[in-house]
């Protein structure tokens, strides 16, 4: 009854005794040594297939090893790429002028290099996606978890699945040719490219991963809480508000910080419709410059590789990096919990 | 329907005390809220989706299948990007696909639960959430300078292979989840008729856990299909007026056209864009409908 909300396959923990067998038992040569005991030369042939054997499959167990740490290259890849070349790029601008600068001028003179507004417009707009999408992906994972009818919910989920597989170029295009113009019909002084229409659309973009991860958490609080609260007389509504969603809680926290995460690392819809103005500024209004459509802008220009703009994407880049990797470890530590709890 | 009152008195049964009519009248309000939620996110996609047709459907001429593309509007055309796409995704799925399931099978059915693994599977839930424009910075120090010898620099090839490793971690998780829901019980026959481990996996898990395998694999190349940032960082975005012969030709996609026409001031690539749009979203949506099918199709209960 307490998971039963839950129908998918965990990893199922009495295959570990099996997975031992089947090593030792069947890939071993000692159930042929017992069949053949005396004759000599079949028992001879048998051993060295089954030593010919043994040899492939250990060979096999190994490439399948390789494939598995093709993934650990690649972290280890991105984290050199990224320290190389910033090591780079720090010789010739002091970190303490990277990290509190307020001025982002490297394709101009004088060059200046202070990440603060990439950063600050980075936030910005994930707060703006973020006000977005926390309020409509946590009523949606409600409503799905707790009110939708089996068939609405059918119908709804893989409706929100396609808006999350829509690339990123097309809510760019969205933006700056429906939701900006729209906007600036009753907003005064928004600009042709703007923070808030790019925010708008990454939050739409993002909503979907709040919504699913949320519901997730919530159809993982045992039923019995949810009858509890029933024989006592509450409302489908508390239910819904007292307990399932603070049972929930730590999923539905990750789902936040995992979706602005996201939003962080969002480019070409940024691109597009934020424009590439680095100002320090907290107005929605305005253009601004996000980290990531920096990267974009120096490697649309020529630059020569191993020049300071070509340096900077790393840095950059590193910091990009350092951020959503924070959030996400915190994010999945989160999910972690609440799995733990209810599993 | 779930609270009632006590029956203290016959008549008090019929009639819900105000308080509790209030109680109700607020949760309703709040699933009616909640619907609106949900209901939001729908109709955004339909107002896209109705947006990006009125655009461009009237630009979805022949010739613009044909054409190059081009300085004049009239003229240009999707013919380089649409075989470039094709070409970066036949690569991709023949770099990620064997590599993604073999990784998936050494850690469901290789690896014991040891540190080794444990340190390989969060690595590679922490690469899945790493923005794809990172993997677009790795491609272009490794894939295009350091190995421009092999790759050709901004070529195909580099390109294929900066999204084989953006789109590998979710191609593994989903594999990983197609092998584990094979039941153990398929294992333990094997392994008691004397077949090795890889016995096992080649002729009884991999057979059951292939159309969740290709199923997974079909949705994470739709999900490559509109990846744009990161092969802008590779160099990608050229004028690019012939179709590619091998992995080491120069290339353009279709992601990249609609973001090179949309940044265009004049209104006429606006349209363009739009009609290259629908062109992308009918791929990826078939290629979804085709893993839908595919999961309907093969998916079997045990």
């Amino acid at each position: 009854m307490n998971d039963g909300d839950d129908p998918r396959p965990g990893p199922a923990p009495p295959r570990a005794p099996l997975r031992f067998e089947g090593r030792r038992g069947a890939a071993g040569p000692s159930p042929v040594r017992m069949r053949l005991p005396g004759s000599g030369r079949p028992r001879g042939r048998a051993l060295a297939g089954v030593a010919a054997r043994t040899w492939r499959e250990r060979a096999i167990g190994a490439a399948l090893f390789v494939a598995g740490a093709t993934s650990i290259v690649t972290t280890i890849g991105i984290v050199a790429v990224l320290v190389y070349e910033s090591v780079g790029f720090f010789r010739r601008v002091s970190m303490v002028e990277f990290l509190t600068g307020t001025q982002w001028t490297p394709l101009f003179v004088p060059q200046h290099f202070g990440v603060v507004p990439l950063l600050v417009g980075s936030i910005l707009v994930a707060a703006i996606a973020a006000a977005i999408a926390i309020p409509l992906g946590l009523g949606g994972a409600i409503y799905l978890s707790e009110y939708a009818p089996r068939r609405a919910r059918k119908i709804l989920k893989p409706v929100l699945e396609v808006l999350a597989g829509i690339p990123s170029v097309v809510y760019g295009y969205f933006a700056l040719t429906f939701v900006t113009p729209i906007l600036r019909t009753f907003i005064p002084g928004l600009g042709f490219f703007n923070a808030l229409s790019a925010g708008i659309v990454v939050g739409v973009m993002v909503l979907p991963l709040i919504a699913s991860l949320s519901e997730d958490a919530m159809a993982a609080v045992p039923r019995s809480l949810r009858q509890a609260a029933y024989a006592l007389g509450a409302t489908k509504f508390e239910v819904a508000t007292r307990v399932v969603t603070p049972a929930a809680l730590s999923g539905i926290v990750a789902s936040f910080i995992l979706a602005i995460s996201r939003a962080i690392g969002e480019t070409m819809a940024v691109v597009l419709a934020a424009g590439m103005t680095p100002q320090l500024t907290l107005d929605p209004r305005e253009s601004i410059q996000t980290m990531t459509a920096y990267i974009v802008q120096v490697s649309l220009g020529d630059t020569p590789f191993g020049s300071i703009e070509y340096q900077s994407i790393f840095a950059v880049g590193l910091a990009l990096f350092v951020v959503t990797l924070v959030m996400n470890i915190f994010g999945r530590w989160f999910l972690k919990r609440y799995r733990e709890v209810y599993a | 329907m779930s609270a009632r009152p006590e029956p203290v008195a016959g008549r008090r049964l019929l009639e819900a005390p105000p308080e509790l009519v209030r109680r109700r009248r607020k949760g309703k309000l709040f699933e009616w809220l909640c619907l609106a939620a949900t209901v939001t996110g729908v109709l955004f996609l339909g107002v896209l989706v109705v947006d990006v047709l009125w655009d461009g459907l009237a630009w979805l001429t022949p010739t613009f299948f044909t054409e190059f593309p081009s300085r004049l509007p009239a003229r240009a055309g999707i013919k380089s990007a649409l075989f470039g796409t094709v070409w970066l995704m036949g690569l991709v799925a023949v770099i990620s696909f064997p590599l993604g399931v073999a990784a998936a099978v050494w850690l469901e059915e290789y690896a014991g639960r040891n540190w080794v693994q444990t340190v390989i599977q969060t690595n590679i839930a922490n690469l899945a959430g790493v923005p794809s424009i990172i993997y677009g910075i790795l491609g272009l120090a490794v894939f295009v300078r350091w190995f421009y010898w092999l790759t050709g620099g901004r070529s195909l090839i580099s390109g294929a292979l900066t999204i084989s490793l953006l789109i590998l971690p979710v191609l593994i998780i989903s594999a990983q989840e197609a092998i584990r829901a094979v039941p153990s019980s398929i294992r333990e026959a094997s392994y008691g008729l004397g077949a090795t481990r890889w016995q096992t996996v080649r002729h009884h898990v991999l057979p059951y856990a292939f159309p969740g395998i290709l199923t997974g694999t079909i949705l994470a190349l739709s999900r490559a299909i509109g990846e744009t940032a990161p092969l802008i960082m590779i160099g990608a975005l050229t004028f690019i007026a012939f179709v590619p012969d091998g992995p080491r030709d120069a290339f353009t996609v279709l992601s990249i056209q609609i973001f090179n026409w949309a940044s265009r001031p004049q209104e006429e690539f606006r349209h363009l864009a739009a009609a290259a749009i629908i062109v992308l979203l009918a791929m990826l949506l078939s290629m979804n409908a085709l893993a839908i099918w595919l999961r309907n199709r093969y998916q079997r209960e045990w």
